[in-house]
């Protein structure tokens, strides 16, 4: 829920002009520059300021600053951490997708809502509960942290800590991406595939997955960039060990709270750029799936 | 094949559910429940002293005001720039409308650490408030803020698909019958728009309680003025009061499942609504 509003790929505005061109729709122009102006300004005044200031402040020593500040061992260590916890909750989350996927909507069984809400769940949870449950677990005082000792597991204050985390909070992405679009889509493809003798697999690649691209890989742009940025959650699990459990996110807090400001935002301007190829492959995926929608309802 | 649909065509059924089940349990519903079973086990008296501490209440009051103030907020900006978007065209509009999904993509610190340096006594904002007496960092303002950034999109994103999808013929016949487009607005127009909004408000709200990198840095975090009730979870923890954050985190939790009945209930309603009118 809280990770974003449900996406509707393939739906896209159409020009604003058939409404500005409509006497019935049509706003009076100092109505349309008034609620223009306060639009514009509030979206400046709350997006654009925030974004500008990361790179603004991140450049105020200069370039040799930013490039050693993002060089420096511990900077390389975080970057190498965020790298690694993305690169495994990624692929789980996406396996998870996958299946949950295909169960909910290729199949009828009771109880299909209640998973449905469960697997949203994530979303709603505070990122700083989603990291406390761990430490409930598997923390020095946990259910499971005395085994853990006497097996010398480290699972908190540990990068194994970290990936749970990540993969809880990066949870529903995919899941919640695929389930309305293949419920949309219906079983008839598939079914007429298998009934011409394709074999599992032979169906999910040359059927299945040409018709969920998109959505697929919108579902990994999105959970990909909330396991690299998360905080909250990580930063219950990781203990802040310097070079050991520090990720990006938490590397930048821990210079911001030290006041190597310069510091700071030179490794917050890493995590914005990623926000911001984010959003262009995003609306690249948006535009591309509003094609293939149109090709399909015109043909 | 004539009875395909009742019999089971489609291979993996058993595969992909046993993997689901399995899979959300590991990772979700068993962890989540044990802050209900600490919960339980600190039995009724402890767990009410742990939830209704003084300075954790005081943090409830921080979190629940902020977060429907800066929710009230975005309904009200947000509506506008959705509509902006939707009936006007105006230059860079794609890139406007591409970035409201910014606090989505942006990692909650960085938005943190940015306010807090634009609106800081000595920021780009924040000068321009310091000569009135008004600091907005390291306060509750600072908080709402912060807020206000993170739930912008949800009320957008909830209310401009329903604004693309309406029906111009009803405006048209309100036209028709001479109504003022204010008139039409707010008997026609807002109607429709209702549910959308009311399900943004609750998405952005849910979203703000539970919200803690973007606020932490803001917030100056004093007991009393302005610890959220997540900071009050870190700092039990962090005195190894297990049980404690456990109490805060089961009333947080069960605030949750109850926005999450009630969003689930409100997009119902919307789908209703769109699918009736549309």
């Amino acid at each position: 829920m809280a990770g974003g509003v449900a996406v509707r790929l393939g739906a896209h505005a159409g020009a604003a002009t058939r409404f500005e061109s409509n006497i019935a729709t049509r706003d009076r122009s100092w109505v349309k520059y008034t609620l223009l102006a306060v639009g514009l300004t509030y979206f400046l005044l709350f997006l654009i300021l925030p974004l500008i200031a990361v790179f603004v402040e991140a450049f105020r020593k200069g370039w040799e600053t930013y490039l050693a500040s993002l060089t420096e061992p511990d900077a390389l260590s975080a970057i190498k951490l965020t790298l690694i916890a993305a690169g495994i909750s990624v692929p789980l989350n996406l396996s998870f997708g996958l299946a949950a996927a295909w169960a909910i909507t290729k199949f009828d069984f009771p109880g299909k809502n209640l998973l449905i809400t469960f697997i949203d769940l994530p979303f709603s949870v505070s990122p700083v509960v989603a990291g406390l449950i761990y430490v409930l677990l598997f923390g020095a005082h946990g259910w499971f942290g005395s085994w853990l000792q006497a097996n010398d597991i480290r699972i908190i204050f540990a990068v194994p800590g970290i990936v749970l985390a990540t993969v809880f909070v990066t949870f529903p992405f995919v899941a919640r991406e695929l389930i309305p679009l293949m419920q949309a889509q219906g079983r008839d493809e598939e079914e007429a595939a298998v009934s011409l003798g394709a074999r599992g697999w032979q169906m999910f690649r040359r059927v299945t997955l040409p018709n969920i691209k998109w959505a697929l890989l919108y579902g990994v742009i999105l959970c990909n960039a909330r396991a690299m940025g998360e905080f909250g959650a990580v930063s219950v699990v990781s203990g802040h060990i310097r070079g050991e459990t520090n990720t990006m996110p938490l590397h930048v807090e821990i210079l911001y709270n030290e006041y190597q400001f310069a510091a700071a935002f030179a490794v917050a301007s890493l995590l914005a750029l990623l926000a911001l190829v984010t959003l262009i492959v995003k609306t690249y995926i948006e535009w591309r799936a509003s094609l293939t929608t149109s090709e399909e309802s015109s043909s | 094949m004539a009875h395909a649909s009742t019999r089971r065509v489609l291979p993996g059924f058993g595969l992909s559910l046993g993997y689901t089940l399995i899979y959300l349990s590991l990772i979700v519903l068993i962890p989540l429940s044990s802050v209900f079973f600490l919960s339980a086990g600190m039995g009724w008296d402890r767990f009410i002293d742990a939830a209704t501490a003084p300075r954790v209440v005081a943090s409830y009051q921080l979190s629940f005001g902020a977060s429907l103030l800066a929710a009230a907020i975005n309904v009200v900006f947000g509506l506008i720039l959705a509509w902006v978007l939707v009936r006007y065209t105006f230059p860079g509009k794609k890139i406007v409308d591409a970035l409201v999904d910014l606090p989505f993509a942006l990692p909650t610190a960085v938005a943190g650490i940015s306010l807090t340096a634009i609106y800081a006594k000595n920021g780009w904002v924040g000068q321009f408030f310091e000569p009135f007496g008004i600091q907005i960092a390291f306060t509750p303002i600072g908080i709402l803020i912060a807020l206000v950034f993170i739930g912008l999109p949800f009320i957008v994103r909830t209310v401009q698909p329903i604004i693309e999808d309406l029906d111009v013929e009803f405006e048209e016949a309100a036209a028709s019958l001479g109504a003022t487009r204010l008139q039409t607005f707010r008997r026609v127009v807002f109607p429709t728009l209702l549910p959308a909004l009311l399900t943004g408000f609750a998405l952005a709200f849910a979203r703000a309680v539970g919200e803690y990198g973007s606020v932490i840095f803001i917030a100056g975090n004093i007991p009393f003025v302005s610890e959220i009730t997540p900071l009050m979870i870190i700092t039990k923890l962090e005195q190894y009061d297990y049980e404690g954050a456990a109490a805060v985190a089961a009333v947080m939790l069960l605030v949750s499942f109850a926005l999450l009945l009630i969003i689930n209930g409100l997009q119902a309603w919307t789908t209703r609504r769109a699918g009736r009118e549309g």
